[in-house]
């Protein structure tokens, strides 16, 4: 725990407090090295690469586009409902975003 | 000239010279250079360290531009052993909206693929309750583990009772019969896992019983990235050397037997892997600095080679962190911002 916790405030990009969750998303869909990944990000979300790890500017943008807030308000896109808006913004295949829409009826769509 | 405090590669504290501090600095970084035939580090990157170790503050982080991103192993694991007691959906949800991270580890408390082959069905349902009510991207992890393969807790010869006797062939050939069988199970247990909507797979600790370890993950990735063009495999790897324990196994014509993370790291990246963990053990008997040292030269050597993603291995006894369940923070923060700033690392 210890351990998890002195790296994230020593050199990780805070998850969700920030654009962390985003920039791994591209590591993990495109095999983005962090520049790269970072940069994608960042212009998608129409800010600088340093943005990408404030915390208060980072919480607006992520409100305004739907990406899953640290302390979501009532009416706020939450969870899978983000990853559908993540997915979409940053132009990638989210496994669990396609699956659940693969167990939705046509109809439904 | 102020005295430096620092610590051992168990966790207990020392003071240092300046000249103390170099002398491990350098020894730290011919170790690694000879024995993985790696360049040592530049004077540059000996100074920088220097400054960091010399640095009276408590706490080090990265300047700011240069933070990575994080990824886990055994994430569930940590709060059991801490006797917390939440579930493991729980503890995600406590990773993700506590402790800032930028992905998430779902696993069993076993942590090898082996024993969760026969309950996958219980853990498909749970992962889709995670990714329910998360977030951040969820891996799901394991390690391939094959001292499970063998008698009494498997169904093959042990070979570290059939080498003493000079039964060489016969270890040889359990080694090669258990690599089969293991593959089949991380094949089985992370398709499921896939399958319930998982964004990527970390295959963990890969080469913990030596070479036939790391060729069953090799082979697991080669086929898991064959039948799933758009999986994420994290090859995490267990020491930065690969034990010979067959000696004689070779992936893609490679023999693998006492490769180094810069080479291991290729074959990684031809069986499909889409991020690399590399792995240097920490010494308990030589300093910090000189762990750290070490351990960033053969990353740097790793991370100038790779085409893919370099997240090291930064826990407990690896990657300079102390061999102790209480990294403390003085010498963690140093070596966290030392091994991202000089290798420029995409994640830890």
């Amino acid at each position: 725990m210890g351990m998890a916790i002195t790296h994230a405030i020593a050199s990780g990009m805070g998850g969700m407090r920030a654009a962390g969750d985003l920039v791994a998303r591209m590591q993990i869909a495109r095999g983005m090295k962090i520049d790269e990944a970072k940069a994608h990000v960042a212009g998608k979300l129409k800010c600088s690469v340093s943005d990408l790890t404030d915390p208060i500017l980072m919480n607006e943008a992520r409100d305004e586009l739907g990406l899953g807030l640290l302390h979501p308000y009532g009416g706020s896109p939450k969870c899978m409902e983000a990853k559908f808006n993540i997915a979409e913004l940053l132009e990638i295949d989210v496994n669990c975003v396609q699956r659940f829409r693969s167990h939705l009826s046509a109809s439904n769509l | 000239m102020a005295s430096i405090q620092t610590r051992f590669g168990d966790g207990s504290p020392v003071t240092m010279s300046r000249g103390e501090l170099r002398q491990d600095l350098e020894e730290g970084t011919a170790d690694a250079a000879e024995r993985g035939s790696v360049a040592p580090l530049t004077e540059d990157d000996l100074r920088r360290l220097e400054d960091i170790f010399a640095s009276p503050h408590r706490f080090l982080g990265v300047e700011p531009g240069r933070e990575i991103v994080l990824s886990y192993d055994g994430t569930p694991l940590k709060m059991k052993r801490a006797q917390v007691n939440v579930d493991r959906l729980q503890s995600l949800q406590i990773y993700e909206k506590l402790m800032g991270a930028d992905t998430l580890e779902m696993g069993h408390v076993d942590y090898s693929f082996k024993p969760v082959k026969p309950i996958v069905t219980f853990e498909q349902p749970l992962m889709e309750q995670v990714l329910s009510v998360t977030t951040a991207p969820v891996f799901y992890g394991a390690m391939p583990n094959l001292g499970l393969y063998s008698q009494p807790d498997g169904p093959f010869p042990n070979p570290a009772e059939l080498m003493p006797r000079g039964q060489i062939k016969e270890a040889q050939e359990s080694y090669e019969a258990a690599v089969e069988e293991a593959v089949k199970d991380i094949v089985y247990v992370c398709g499921a896992l896939y399958e319930s909507g998982a964004d990527a797979i970390i295959l963990d600790t890969v080469g913990a019983a030596g070479d036939a370890d790391v060729l069953a993950g090799l082979k697991a990735t080669e086929i898991l990235t064959e039948k799933y063009p758009g999986i994420c495999v994290e090859l995490g790897m267990a020491s930065e050397f690969i034990l010979g324990m067959h000696s004689g196994l070779s992936y893609k014509g490679v023999r693998l037997a006492g490769l180094y993370p810069h080479d291991q790291l290729k074959l990684a990246q031809q069986a499909g892997a889409r991020i690399f963990g590399p792995v240097c053990n920490t010494n308990s008997g030589k300093s910090t600095p000189w762990n750290l040292s070490r351990a960033i030269t053969f990353m740097k050597a790793c991370c100038e080679e790779a085409d893919i993603p370099i997240h090291v291995n930064m826990g407990m006894g690896v990657g300079a962190m102390t061999v102790h369940d209480h990294p403390p923070l003085d010498v963690a923060s140093r070596a966290s911002k030392a091994m991202v700033e000089i290798c420029r690392l995409d994640g830890l």
